[in-house]
């Protein structure tokens, strides 16, 4: 723990992240800023001639697909809802006072159509499958956007709002896992040209409560999740810095996506934590980008 | 138990075919049972039966047939009858 704080202080130091009073919710420099759109051109270099549609959300989405994501049976204590006053003049005057002596205003907030993005790709399933069926050779989408998980926490590595680039890929089932397969090759070449010392292991995703147990031993059992570690924070316990993962045909049975054919898509989908691997070059190159190694810099700025 | 645990499959696992034409060795995975209904079932075995899962059984395995459902609920009421 001392190490991560040692490190969230030294970025704070640096001007790199900037406090607001909040675990895990930080403002960014220009300087980290602009590591990571630099680090998204490489993406771009990597996967541009994929041919991948460009769709960019808002970190809110639709409560409603939301709701039909199941992810609240899943991730209940990560998921963040917006609300808001929706109430008369009145409300309004005992809201103030509320304030005023220290109670708890937010009592009389109600839920709003919009819930914060927990994934980027989120907003996607629904959108391509109000478009009918994918095309023969399936469909190849370009997502990025702000993310929120509620897991407050002094690891500079593991924030509230962060931003998450992703790669989402419907077909076949030989389609999709070579997609995932040609992206973790992909991936650690990628870390390895930015002089990134990587692993790549079968992972789980954080499933609440002891049903989700279960759920993350069926998904190593399946082998449908992989990460890409890098240490930042703990060379011991690396941090997740891409993930790659294999849906089978459960979002396409969700959401109805059907092929050309008529069958369900299987789905996969390869996301970047930008934050974390702008983390992982600083923590690896030191906190001035200037210094970086000559290698290093060319990649990210030619 | 094996009437139970059919009745319990029935129940919780939402699957599109039904249970009675389903043998005790028949996949049930291939049958249409999904990881959420799994999870279901499991809680549902433990309420039925007074038992507590351990962790190294939360698994695939466990689940894959009535047989093997059967199976991991008699190896569980063992072990807390030896405790």
């Amino acid at each position: 723990m001392d190490m991560q704080v040692s490190f969230l202080d030294r970025l704070f130091d640096a001007g790199l992240l900037i406090e607001t009073g909040v675990d895990g919710l930080y403002g960014r420099s220009g300087q980290f800023e602009d590591v990571i759109a630099a680090f998204e051109r490489l993406i771009d270099r990597v996967g541009g001639a994929d041919g991948a549609e460009a769709m960019r959300f808002p970190p809110g989405m639709n409560r409603e697909f939301f709701e039909t994501s199941g992810y609240m049976k899943s991730f209940p204590q990560l998921a963040g809802t917006v609300h808001s006053f929706c109430g008369s003049e009145l409300d309004h005057m005992s809201l103030l006072k509320c304030m005023e002596v220290g109670d708890d205003w937010t009592k009389g907030q109600e839920a709003t159509d919009i819930v914060l993005t927990p994934a980027a790709c989120y907003p996607l399933y629904p959108t391509v499958a109000r478009r009918g069926k994918l095309p023969k050779s399936g469909g190849l989408y370009d997502l990025q956007s702000y993310c929120f998980r509620h897991e407050p926490s002094k690891d500079p590595a593991r924030q509230q709002l962060f931003r998450m680039r992703e790669y989402v890929c419907m077909g076949t089932e030989q389609h999709v896992t070579d997609f995932r397969q040609r992206w973790m090759d992909r991936g650690v070449e990628m870390m390895k040209s930015v002089g990134l010392d990587v692993a790549i292991d079968i992972a789980n995703d954080p499933f609440f409560g002891r049903a989700g147990k279960m759920l993350a031993n069926n998904q190593r059992d399946q082998n449908l999740k992989f990460e890409l570690l890098i240490p930042i924070t703990s060379t011991a316990k690396p941090t997740a810095c891409m993930s790659f993962n294999y849906h089978q045909d459960a979002f396409g049975t969700k959401w109805g996506l059907y092929l050309e054919d008529g069958s369900t898509a299987h789905t996969a989908c390869v996301g970047f934590g930008l934050e974390r691997i702008a983390l992982a070059l600083f923590h690896t190159h030191g906190l001035d980008v200037k210094a970086w190694p000559e290698s290093v810099r060319a990649v990210l700025w030619g | 138990m094996n009437e139970t645990i059919r009745e319990l499959l029935a129940k919780l696992g939402n699957l599109p075919v039904a249970v009675t034409e389903l043998e005790d060795g028949a996949d049930l995975y291939a049958a249409g049972l999904s990881s959420f209904a799994s999870v279901q079932l499991m809680l549902g075995l433990e309420e039925a039966f007074d038992i507590e899962f351990p962790d190294n059984l939360l698994n695939r395995k466990s689940f894959a047939s009535i047989s093997a459902i059967e199976q991991t609920v008699s190896h569980i009421l063992k072990a807390k009858e030896a405790a």
